[in-house]
């Protein structure tokens, strides 16, 4: 290859052999990625986990803060595909209704499940009108009960009666969506701060170098309990959303500053940096147009590992009522809902939104390991 | 050596510095100041109190002066006399509230530390040797479930099925009989019946990534020519194991106890919290929603500082361990 | 004749997970007593499995097939070591203290973290039995006599404190500490610069002449075959091609592949304008091994219907030689 293209110079413009360079380079990992199984069912899992978040409000069956007293803490219902009714009618596709019995000295509702009553399930069915992406008015949902308004708990309600399910469908969006910002953020910061480090050297670097071991040496959680907890309790929702990502990719872009310094240092010296140095392309140019790229794949690895990080951190910060808060729904608060043992012991099915934090943890875990195998097969 | 352990100390000063820094401006974060946060709460419930103390209050903090001025007298009191100033919500000196939690909060971290070590140390031996055996995929399969499993799950998940098929509440560190009782043998044992709980939560995380760690490092020591040599030497395969690779892919391992340490006690509040353990989380948590800074800033400051303490003996253990190190 | 070892018909396979790789093929060669036999052959023809076979030390997925090494240290009845349990004490008995091996890397093949005594001591008294401080005495001895100076410092030094060409010394002491009868030399100066090389082998003719130790020389250059070899044993994708004394095979080549490596090694006295022979080609996949004689594809003089049907034999000839081609053996008889 090498002496062909000796041979015939020039007889193609360098950007377009740069191009092609690239791109053998991109079809390579992703042959590696594809290679790898486990990686690669991950990957196809945080797509649809984040199709879920862009459409939640479509394929959830009630909205996120729905709520219907007369159904506390009723358990889960079993969605059945075929059966029969007390008029032996059959039917497709529905769940039973519960008997409610109230239980006047404990003050509990005792549930328990009708199998004589049908509450048909549908899909495309008329539920309460939501708009979509705030913007779209629409009444469709994908499924639920047929005849709007009947209760449908897929995993139960919770001590409002609110269906677990569907709020777990909206916290996706939340939760998953703090993951990526926060690690926009700590990306932003991370690459500028380990490429002024990495190019700068000297005294800066050792600044930078030293800011990270300090950030990277305090305990997490108290400072950002700490912080957390200085936002003050009576500002909006949304402004309470944005701070906690900032407090989370605090810490996040320590590592990402590490990576991008360590590729600079090492590239720095690569032959192809130098040669477009000899080509007179000025330092900007050189970082943007040719160290960057070059490094994409393991940042883009890095930042899918990064993600996990941050959900977790969510949670645990809602779960203890200092990050997200009602009338937010996230996965943490939802978790904050099975805080007491007393409420858990009665409905364990409030555990279940953690089924989903793990679920998307695992999977963003594993695709970022196979991605970072992909990309660097020999290093670490 | 002696020069190494010198200056591993000297940059703690500097690191601690920022810390406590850090630390208080956390604790100014929030409008106002504790005096008057306290004559706010004196005089909501009708209490009279005497302006001299107040003032005298005042001067004592310096809250009439400029912030960096504050922060002197801050960390001057506390360095000087061990005053951590006073934590309004209890009407006591902070001193007097903080050190038996994080006593226990160093107990419970310790502990975990150790079954962390204890466990994850043969495991991983184990997983690298026996590559794809399936010893290693199960271990692998823990492994990642304990890395995705928050802690807090994991202690609810754990309580509701102790108090559900056991019919324990397995909360707390102590039994009521000794909750307030005097530190005695009796109380000693109770400590250790209560302690494997949140040992079990806060260590899985970690176990897990030690696992993970120590059988990546372990093969790639596995494949080292000194490996084979040590072979070719005639010596035994176990003993050849663990005289080299696994000596040698220790010392990654040491170092992980500069980064599962913050991990352990960032995980030791949440889980504190949630099996209400009297250790420094649930304190800090309360101490954060009532704004008693003086009291949740002594805790930061003072759990950043014990985790910096760890950092600096991984770093020292190591230096002793690696040669490589030791003679840089 | 008197050999000290006598390699049959060995084949070592790895069963990897894209397909068996044929190592070692069909390999047989003897080594006699207090000699230099130099293996030669391009990367991947199997020089150095050949050598971890000697020592039943073949890593995973590796595994022997067939073959044997008859063992004949003094002169008794031959053990065959590939019959030995490989983690078993016999031959542990024997490497390290009849067998040694020194290795290609001399960066690596020392502990990072245990000094050099240490490493030393273990050896000598694990198989000579001597107590630790005339193992220590003995250490010292022996890496003065690799050229070691002021050695009894050097014995707590760690390995990365000293230079690639000490390291190798280091790991030549370790090797002969123990008084072998043979020495497996697995590209000893590979990774060292041109004169540390020849320190090196001065060393090695040194060992030889003192010691009466014999030597299994693997290398790929042949500027240090012709320095140190009695016997050449050419290997090729696994197989021995060619096998015969150094002169013979230095100035009467017969096998088309050997004379293919000789063309291709620089020459003072060649002409200038005489362009330097490479072999044409390229090493074929492990996985793709051709048919009928393995080289027929990049060989100057393969006769097609021939070489790439008929896979020729080892054939040896009166003059002790031995050559694997079809030409070679019809031109010899
Ligand atoms: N651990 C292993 N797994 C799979 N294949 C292996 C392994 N070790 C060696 N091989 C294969 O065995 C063949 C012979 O290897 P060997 O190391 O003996 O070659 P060599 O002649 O010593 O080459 P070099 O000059 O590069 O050292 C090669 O094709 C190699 O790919
Ligand atoms: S057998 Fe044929 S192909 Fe093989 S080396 Fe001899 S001449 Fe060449
Ligand atoms: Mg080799």
């Amino acid at each position: 290859m090498t002496e062909a293209a000796i041979d015939r110079p020039g007889d193609a413009p360098a950007g377009e052999k740069k191009s092609v360079a690239v791109s053998g380079q991109w079809r390579l990992i992703w042959l590696r990625f594809r290679r790898h199984k486990l990686a690669f069912w991950s990957g196809v899992i945080v797509i649809a986990i984040y199709l879920v978040a862009a459409f939640s409000d479509f394929l959830a069956p009630t909205t996120a803060n729905h709520y219907a007293a007369q159904y506390t803490y009723a358990p889960p219902q079993r969605v059945k595909l075929f059966g029969q009714d007390a008029q032996g009618q059959r039917h497709l596709f529905y769940v039973n209704d519960y008997v409610v019995t109230v239980d006047s000295i404990a003050l509990t509702r005792n549930f328990e499940v009708d199998e004589s009553a049908v509450i048909g399930l549908g899909f495309f069915v008329k539920g309460e009108p939501y708009r979509l992406w705030g913007l779209v008015p629409m009444e469709r949902r994908l499924f639920g009960p047929k005849e709007a308004g009947q209760p449908f708990y897929l995993f139960g309600a919770d001590r409002l009666g609110r269906d677990v399910f569907s709020r777990t469908v909206h916290g996706t969006r939340v939760s998953m969506s703090i993951g990526l910002i926060g690690v926009a953020i700590s990306l932003a910061l991370g690459i500028l701060l380990g490429g002024i480090s990495g190019l700068l050297g000297g005294w800066v670097d050792e600044v930078i170098q030293r800011t990270i071991e300090f950030l990277k040496a305090i305990p997490t959680i108290p400072l950002w309990m700490g912080l957390a907890a200085a936002i003050p309790l009576n500002i909006q929702p949304l402004i309470v959303y944005f701070w906690i990502t900032v407090i989370l990719s605090l810490i996040g872009w320590t590592d990402i500053a590490r990576i991008v310094r360590g590729r600079f240092l090492a590239l720095k010296t690569e032959d192809f940096v130098t040669a477009a140095r000899l080509d007179g392309c000025g330092q900007q140019r050189i970082i943007w147009r040719h160290m960057v790229p070059s490094f994409m794949s393991h940042l883009i690895a890095s930042t899918t590992l990064a993600i996990p990080a941050m959900i977790l951190a969510e949670t645990a910060l809602s779960f203890l009522g200092i990050g997200l808060r009602p009338p937010v729904v996230s996965w943490g608060v939802l978790l904050k809902e099975s805080q007491s043992i007393l409420a858990v012991s009665n409905a364990p099915w409030l555990f279940l939104p953690g089924l989903a934090v793990i679920i998307a943890v695992l999977s963003l875990n594993f695709l970022g390991d196979g991605l970072r195998d992909a990309a660097d097969p020999y290093g670490r | 050596m002696l020069t190494y352990i010198l200056r591993r100390i000297l940059f703690m000063v500097p690191i601690t510095l920022a810390i406590s820094l850090v630390t208080f401006i956390i604790i100014q974060l929030p409008p106002g100041d504790f005096v008057t946060a306290l004559s706010a709460q004196m005089s909501e419930n009708n209490e009279q109190i005497d302006p001299a103390t107040l003032e005298a209050l005042r001067q004592r903090y310096g809250f009439d002066q400029p912030m960096i001025v504050q922060y002197w007298k801050w960390i001057t009191n506390i360095v000087l006399y061990g005053d951590f100033g006073q934590s309004f919500e209890w009407n006591r000196p902070v001193s007097d509230l903080i050190w038996e939690r994080l006593g226990l909060t160093l107990v419970v971290s310790f502990a975990t530390l150790i079954f962390v070590w204890v466990l994850a140390f043969p495991i991983g031996i184990y997983s690298a040797v026996r590559q794809y055996s399936w010893g290693d995929y199960i271990a692998t399969f823990f492994g990642f479930i304990g890395l995705a499993v928050p802690n807090f799950l994991l202690a609810l998940v754990l309580m509701y099925f102790t108090s559900r098929y056991m019919g324990a509440n397995v909360g707390g560190l102590f039994s009521a009989d000794y909750v307030n009782a005097d530190w005695s043998w009796g109380r000693i044992v109770d400590l250790m019946n209560h302690l494997w709980v949140p040992v079990i939560v806060l260590g899985t995380g970690g176990t897990a990534a030690l696992i993970r760690v120590m059988r990546a490092n372990l093969l790639d020591e596995l494949q080292k020519p000194y490996v084979e040599m040590a072979r070719a030497r005639g010596l035994s395969e176990t003993w050849l194991l663990l005289k080299y690779p696994v000596r040698v892919a220790l010392n990654p391992f040491i170092s992980t106890l500069g980064w599962i340490l913050p991990t352990l006690v960032s995980g030791a509040v949440v889980t504190a919290i949630v099996l209400s353990l009297p250790t420094s989380g649930p304190l800090l948590l309360n101490a954060l929603f009532a704004q008693d800074m003086y009291l949740a800033g002594s805790f930061i400051l003072l759990l950043s500082i014990l985790t910096l303490i760890g950092t600096l003996i991984s770093d020292l253990l190591l230096a002793w361990l690696d040669p490589r190190i030791r003679y840089d | 004749m008197n050999d000290l070892i006598k390699v049959e018909g060995l084949r070592t396979h790895f069963f990897t997970d894209e397909g068996v790789v044929k190592a070692v093929d069909g390999v047989e060669f003897s080594i006699p007593m207090g000699k230099t036999v130099c293996v030669v052959g391009e990367s991947g023809s199997g020089k150095s499995m050949t050598g971890r076979s000697i020592l039943n030390m073949i890593p995973y997925p590796g595994r022997v097939l067939e073959g044997a090494v008859h063992w004949r240290p003094n002169g008794a009845a031959p053990i065959d070591l590939l019959s030995l349990d490989p983690k078993g004490r016999a031959i542990r008995a024997i490497r390290g203290k009849d067998i040694a091996l020194i290795s290609q890397e001399p960066m690596a093949a020392l502990s990072p973290v245990h000094t050099i005594g240490n490493q030393m001591v273990e050896t000598i008294r694990m198989h000579l039995g001597l107590s630790k401080s005339e193992a220590r005495q003995r250490a010292v001895e022996m890496l003065d006599k690799v050229g070691i100076p002021r050695p009894a410092d050097r014995l707590d030094s760690y390995a990365f404190e000293l230079s690639g060409g000490m390291r190798q010394r280091v790991c030549i002491a370790l090797a002969v500490a123990c008084e072998p009868k043979l020495l497996i030399a697995d590209e000893p100066t590979t990774a060292l610069d041109v004169t540390t090389q020849a320190n090196i082998l001065d060393l090695f003719r040194q060992l030889r002449d003192d010691m009466g130790v014999s030597i299994l020389f693997i290398t790929h250059d042949l500027g240090v075959v012709a320095e140190i070899a009695d016997e050449v044993v050419v290997m090729y994708l696994g197989q021995v091609v060619e096998q015969g004394p150094v002169r013979q095979i230095f100035h009467d080549p017969l096998h088309p592949y050997t004379r293919a490596l000789l063309g291709s090694v620089p020459r003072l006295s060649r002409n200038r304008k005489e362009r330097l022979a490479t072999i044409h080609g390229m090493v074929p996949s492990p996985f793709e091994r051709p048919s009928g004689c393995l080289f027929h594809p990049r060989c100057d003089v393969a006769e097609s219907g021939l070489c790439d049907r008929v896979m020729p034999a080892l054939t040896r000839t009166p003059t002790g030689r031995a050559v694997r081609c079809v030409k070679a053996e019809a031109s010899h008889e």
